[in-house]
């Protein structure tokens, strides 16, 4: 197959490829180069993969107690242990993987839907608007991120959900700035004139011709944001403003199980090496994905 | 030639400067500063002057792609000033525009067939089949080949790439098309054969030009008259002999001399220009070109010269035709 | 320059502004009677009617925020649901420790991390730069309660070498001038109590310095890559100057504005840092006394701790802009 492919491109060079198709053999031949970001891959692709077959993988269910069983070593029959309750951590982990994934990837994408529809608005329509969407993000960016996000979860209560809600609107201005300044910068671009020279709407031209010009830099952002999110979530559920008591949120784990870290150090050291092998993963792909789909972002 | 089909009147676009002190309005850029002329059905009107004195902003402000601070723009005798956002953008069927660059005006994401198509998409003219057979067509009319049409803007050359622009422009059949410098970034090989092109096309669909270039020798043999623009303002207006035979307007005569001329004997005084363009944030006063012009007599940095009718008809702005 | 200031205050204003509505925000949108929450489930109703009135909480939201604006304004952050004492009065204490530990983290992370950063840089490619680099990776994504844990677990718990809570030894408490122990130590000339505040210090202010320090040696890494390559430094290279020299002298000077950049954004990330930070060490800064607030749902405190952590990010951030003015005249706001 890569023969034939190679023959294709040499006498057909001329023939109609997409862009599209182009951009993604590029991507591809830089992004296979760059051993770190395939390890992120890898690492993610196991984690999803986990965290999809948790039902079949886990020897035991999340809340399957067993008092006289409690604080184990790792062992053949628990791999990493168990924790206070006599749970088994390896199976926890195995279904925290699950809702850490789900606050990463959900809060990410709420972030970019929104951050989008108000960088547009500001950058594309301007004046008024713009001026009061560009405050808004001042404001906030003005806040450390966990302490917005224990605000916004202080007003909504604690659970999961609202934890994902408030990392999801602390993430907007992130996505809101990036998207304004592509928007500015596209709008400018002698395509989108020519675009509004034939007398197209402002609709047609945002979708056809300045989103499709704006995805790669959020790509990139959205992945490398989804490892904030993932910590920010850990973080949130280690303050008891995340997850609630049985969930085995990664964050909440640790929290729960601080107070055996003499005694039992596994119930400890087992959910911050998944929450820290998530993040990596997830930083070397945004990294990864910088480096080949837009070397300027490069710091 | 006929009556005047499009006429803009003492059109304007200022560019306020803010900064400095608390976001004040600072300095003002006079981009194009009460520029008037009418362009007969048919005909071409070739404006030129040197980078920066306001060519692309009077040619967008006719379109309304640059909003006019002042000014009339009247076309079949409508005022395209008093049309709202929306009419503007149904109007924007019979004036197009080619672009200086064939590189950044076409969307590299889109096909060829894409890119043509799209203009009759957005006036909802035909329907698929119609809108690809015209595309086929509009593709044949400017040189390319049907075959092109599922291609992308970076598989085709300059020249092939203004061709694309060009059929753009003609979708929607308009009656007037702005070419904003359609040729200076193409090579000069090439530049005759898209010059001769618009001109079989004019012919062929009866097309009024707008015609903008940075040098005399590239409108000449399009334009039937010409404008020569100066720090945003018109300095002189005429039909094209007589314009390059006898160019009354210093600056005219001072960009006629620097064109190499084909036939030598014309080449009578060689005026090299002393300086540069002064800043349209501060137009020297009077006549703008006094700090340059040779000819610059007491009166030319006091006041103001208007643009007058000569008995011969042309158009010129200096004190020494008054 | 003066105004490039004036106007940066002025943006300044809007967005304190937009601060103070949200975390009024936290207080008005909880659910529940506030006064319930503050006389316990069990008060009469006509306790709380009094309450609420004496509150304001029975006028119109807008009404309540002038006035909670008002109070902020006359240093009135509001009363601890839980000690019962004005927040104002007992905020600095904890203000001044969440200082103390912000400020040593941000030396550590910006002398490890500059250097850090320019040794890799310098030595691209070396095991010092792999290694740095796979280190910082590393730093990035590890949440820091995480890390401070393993921390106590190692060099409290398992080698007993540093005490793992709080700023002091309980029976050997430092008596405060300034709340800022390391120099209430040694206002007091008491050198052994300085040691024992250094000691106490050493494994919370690593934890937060932790991803600060490899964020800034990221940063100062592609920044002097940058540099190194400019012909600017060949041109130093080839008149024979010592290459350590070239380095820090020059190259440094170039990279600085990126690297200031990234150090005002830190603030940020120590402030949110410190909450973690302080919560598993005991540090009983404004982070342990949002923490504590949080577990007794003492909304006034949630509230004046987090608008005082954002004012003065927010305030860090106003500095770091001024100073680039002042370093780069060409930046010019917008
Ligand atoms: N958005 C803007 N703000 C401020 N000044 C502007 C703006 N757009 C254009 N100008 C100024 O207006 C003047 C006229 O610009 P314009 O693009 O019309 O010139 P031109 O004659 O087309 O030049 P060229 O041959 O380089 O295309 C220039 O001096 C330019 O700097
Ligand atoms: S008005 Fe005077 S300065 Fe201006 S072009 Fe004529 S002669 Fe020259
Ligand atoms: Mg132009």
């Amino acid at each position: 197959m890569p023969q034939t492919a190679q023959v294709h491109v040499e006498t057909h060079a001329v023939k109609e490829r997409s862009p599209f198709v182009n951009a993604i053999r590029e991507f591809w031949k830089s992004y296979r180069k760059n051993k770190p970001a395939l390890f992120g891959t890898s690492i993610i692709l196991v984690f999803i993969l986990l965290a999809i077959f948790a039902n079949f993988i886990a020897p035991q269910g999340i809340n399957d107690q067993n008092i006289g069983n409690k604080l184990q070593a790792p062992s053949a029959a628990h791999w990493f242990g168990t924790d206070d309750f006599g749970r088994d951590i390896f199976s926890r982990i195995l279904f925290g993987a699950r809702l850490s994934l789900r606050v990463g990837f959900l809060s990410v994408i709420g972030s970019i839907v929104v951050g989008t529809l108000l960088g547009i608005l500001a950058g594309y329509f301007g004046k008024v608007l713009d001026v009061i969407i560009s405050r808004l993000f001042d404001i906030l960016l003005a806040f450390p991120s966990i302490l917005l996000s224990i605000a916004i979860v202080a007003i909504l209560g604690p659970s999961l959900n609202n934890a994902l809600v408030a990392i999801a609107i602390v993430n907007v201005p992130v996505f809101g700035r990036l998207v304004r300044s592509r928007v500015l910068t596209v709008k400018e671009e002698e395509y989108v004139v020519a675009a509004r020279s034939i007398g197209m709407g402002d609709m047609r031209i945002i979708f056809h011709h300045i989103l499709p010009n704006s995805i790669a830099p959020i790509i990139v952002q959205g992945t490398l944001n989804i490892a904030t999110a993932i910590l920010d979530a850990a973080g949130l559920g280690f303050l008891g403003m995340g997850a609630e008591a049985p969930l085995p949120e990664w964050g909440k784990m640790l929290s729960d199980s601080r107070e055996y870290i003499q005694n039992a150090p596994w119930t400890v050291l087992f959910p911050g090496l998944a929450i820290v092998l998530v993040v990596v993963g997830f930083n070397l792909i945004g990294d990864g994905l910088r480096d080949a789909l837009d070397p300027r972002m490069k710091n | 030639m006929s009556e005047s089909l499009l006429h803009v009147e003492n059109l304007k676009k200022y560019y306020p400067i803010t900064g400095g002190k608390f976001g004040r309005v600072s300095e003002t850029v006079r981009a194009v500063d009460g520029v008037s002329f009418s362009v007969r059905e048919g005909e071409t009107l070739g404006i030129v002057g040197e980078s920066g004195c306001g060519k692309s902003t009077t040619g967008r402000m006719i379109m309304r792609l640059i909003e006019p601070t002042e000014g009339k723009i009247v076309f079949q005798n409508r005022d395209l000033m008093n049309l709202s956002k929306k009419e503007m953008r149904k109007a924007r069927k019979d004036i197009q525009m080619i672009f200086q660059d064939p590189f950044a005006s076409l969307n590299p994401r889109h096909t060829v067939e894409h890119i043509i198509e799209e203009p009759m998409i957005v006036h909802h003219i035909g329907d698929r089949k119609q809108r690809k057979a015209r595309v086929e067509e509009l593709l044949e009319l400017v040189g390319l080949s049907s075959y092109h049409a599922k291609r992308y803007p970076h598989q085709f050359s300059g020249g092939q790439r203004q061709r694309i622009g060009i059929a753009r422009a003609l979708a929607v059949r308009p009656k007037v098309i702005i070419a904003d410098e359609p040729v200076s970034a193409l090579d000069v090989s090439v530049q005759s054969q898209v010059l001769n092109l618009l001109k079989d096309l004019q012919e062929k669909f009866h097309l009024t030009y707008i015609f903008i270039a940075h040098d005399l020798s590239v409108v000449r043999h399009i334009s039937d008259r010409v404008g020569v623009m100066y720090l945003g303002k018109l300095v002189e207006l005429s039909e094209s002999e007589q314009l390059y035979d006898d160019p009354k307007h210093p600056y005219t005569k001072a960009l006629l001399s620097s064109v190499p001329v084909p036939n030598p004997n014309v080449q009578t005084e060689r005026m090299i220009l002393q300086g540069d363009v002064p800043s349209p944030a501060h137009p020297p006063a009077g006549c703008s070109f006094h700090d340059r012009c040779p000819f610059a007599m007491d009166i030319c940095s006091k006041e103001r010269p208007h643009l007058k009718k000569l008995e011969d008809g042309r158009l010129v702005s200096c004190h020494l035709y008054d | 320059m003066f105004y490039y200031s004036v106007k940066r205050v002025l943006m300044l204003i809007p967005v304190l502004l937009g601060m103070t509505l949200i975390v009024f925000a936290i207080i008005h949108a909880i659910p529940g009677n506030p006064a319930l929450t503050i006389l316990g489930t069990k008060a009469s109703p006509e306790a709380v009617r009094q309450l609420n009135q004496s509150l304001g909480l029975d006028n119109p939201w807008y009404v309540q925020y002038f006035s909670y604006l008002k109070d902020i304004l006359t240093g009135d952050l509001g009363t601890s649901i839980q000690t019962h004492s004005p927040i104002a009065s007992e905020i600095w204490p904890h203000l001044a420790a969440t200082i103390e530990l912000s400020f040593v983290a941000m030396i550590i992370a910006i002398v490890v991390g500059i250097n850090a950063g320019i040794i890799s840089a310098w030595k691209q490619n070396s095991v010092f730069d792999y290694t740095a680099m796979i280190l910082a990776l590393i730093g990035v994504s590890m949440p820091v309660f995480w890390l401070g844990l393993l921390e106590q677990w190692g060099f409290s718990i398992e080698l007993g070498w540093l005490p793992s809570i709080g700023r002091d030894d309980i029976r050997n408490g430092v008596d405060p001038i300034t709340n800022l122990y390391l120099i209430d130590t040694l206002l007091r000339g008491r050198l052994d109590q300085f040691w024992m505040v250094i000691r106490h210090m050493i494994l919370p202010s690593i934890a937060l310095a932790t991803i600060p320090t490899a964020i800034i040696a990221r940063m100062t890494r592609s920044s002097m890559l940058e540099v190194l390559k400019s012909d600017y430094i060949r041109t130093a290279k080839a008149k024979g100057q010592r290459m350590v020299w070239i380095v820090y002298k020059y190259a440094l000077k170039n990279a600085f504005i990126p690297i200031l950049t990234v150090i005002g954004l830190q603030t940020g990330l120590l402030l949110g840092g410190a909450i973690l930070t302080e919560t598993i060490f005991g540090w009983p800064g404004v982070g342990l006394y949002i923490y504590n607030a949080i577990q007794y749902r003492d909304y006034p405190v949630i509230q004046s701790g987090i608008l005082i952590i954002a004012f003065i990010f927010v305030m860090v951030n106003f500095i770091v802009d001024l100073l680039y003015g002042l370093i780069d005249p060409r930046i010019k706001y917008k």
